[in-house]
């Protein structure tokens, strides 16, 4: 964090010297994509908070987390492919499910899910590709997330 | 200001009806609804104060990173090279999957092959720099190395695959029609 904020100011100092101008437009993208992301974040946060307050720690741990095996994986795989979250909300949300004792493989199969596959968006992607090679690319892609999860799970122990 | 309220306004009721409900659970003694408040809180203090970090990164990244020399390299070559050039421009896109696909069916007229248009797709939804660099500050270095060393050779393969299967007489529509 703290690393995080020197970098982030001796970057910008040198940016600021190099070219003022440029520095101030960057900024200002910064703030229109905090201020676009915020609302957002907040009713997400929200019901992660309401979600975390309702279920014990142990059931999050049994179906999610470091030996819930298959089952964590279907569970968020089925969630990261139908659920429409900007990736700027999913790391935050990620953030605070591995606190609550979600494992890191889980993690990884409900982020590749949400990112590769898209079940509510597959009527875009047809507009595009057509049936055939969306729904081949999101089975593909679903089936790709699930083994970056279980060689994630084999590797996470050793390291 | 008040376009930003409009655009937003779901959000807005959404967050005023939360607020009444940790009011009401904080009167009643609702233990559920208070625990909820405390987790909220701890969570959105910390994005706060790490957020305003990773974005002005983001958007310093924006202003210096030159684009047009990468999509001068594009084009028909279909060598190994070209593989590379792809995941180089698919790292420096931002935004959701969808917004892929208008770049995709550019680069498919500009003659990009089949395998390359889906190692962009990969790329764009794996490797995105905006995206690692969220990654990277909330679920750590190591998470966010190792998953994305996993999923490179896997979006290579699934490029290969779709190439194998729809390379003959592959379409792509402007998205507009149909």
């Amino acid at each position: 964090m703290l690393i995080l904020a020197i970098i982030t100011a001796l970057l910008l100092i040198i940016s600021f010297i190099c070219n003022a101008s440029k520095t101030i437009s960057a900024l200002k993208i910064a703030l229109r994509m905090f201020m676009n992301l915020l609302p957002q974040m907040i009713p997400v946060l929200f019901l992660i908070a309401f979600i975390l307050a309702l279920l014990p720690p142990e059931t999050i741990e049994k179906y999610m987390g470091q030996d819930s095996g298959i089952t964590g994986f279907l569970v968020a795989g089925a969630a990261g492919s139908i659920a429409l979250i900007p990736g700027f909300v999913a790391y935050p949300m990620a953030g605070v499910l591995v606190k609550n004792g979600v494992s890191y493989p889980v993690i990884s199969v409900f982020i590749t899910t949400l990112m590769m596959v898209g079940i509510l968006t597959l009527p875009i992607e047809k507009k595009f590709f057509g049936w055939k090679v969306s729904i081949t690319r999101n089975i593909l892609s679903f089936t790709a997330a699930v083994a970056i999860g279980s060689a994630m799970a084999v590797i996470w122990r050793f390291l | 200001m008040k376009t930003y309220l409009k655009k937003n306004k779901y959000e807005i009721i959404i967050t005023i009806f939360m607020g009444l409900f940790v009011l009401l659970s904080y009167v009643y003694d609702y233990r559920i609804g208070t625990e909820s408040a405390r987790n909220f809180s701890d969570s959105i203090i910390e994005m706060i104060s790490f957020l305003p970090l990773i974005f002005i990164l983001i958007g310093l990244f924006d202003v210096w990173v030159p684009r047009g020399i990468i999509e001068k390299h594009l084009g028909k070559n279909s060598g190994l090279m070209s593989i590379v050039w792809m995941i180089l421009l698919a790292m420096l896109q931002a935004g959701p999957l969808y917004g892929a696909f208008p770049i995709a069916y550019m680069l498919w007229k500009k003659g990009t092959s089949v395998r390359n248009i889906f190692i962009y797709i990969g790329a764009f939804t794996t490797m995105k720099i905006p995206m690692l660099s969220f990654e990277i500050g909330f679920l750590g270095l190591k998470f966010s190395l190792l998953r994305t060393l996993l999923s490179m050779p896997v979006f290579i393969i699934i490029a290969f695959i779709m190439q194998k299967k729809f390379g003959k007489n592959f379409m792509m529509n402007d998205g507009k029609n149909n």
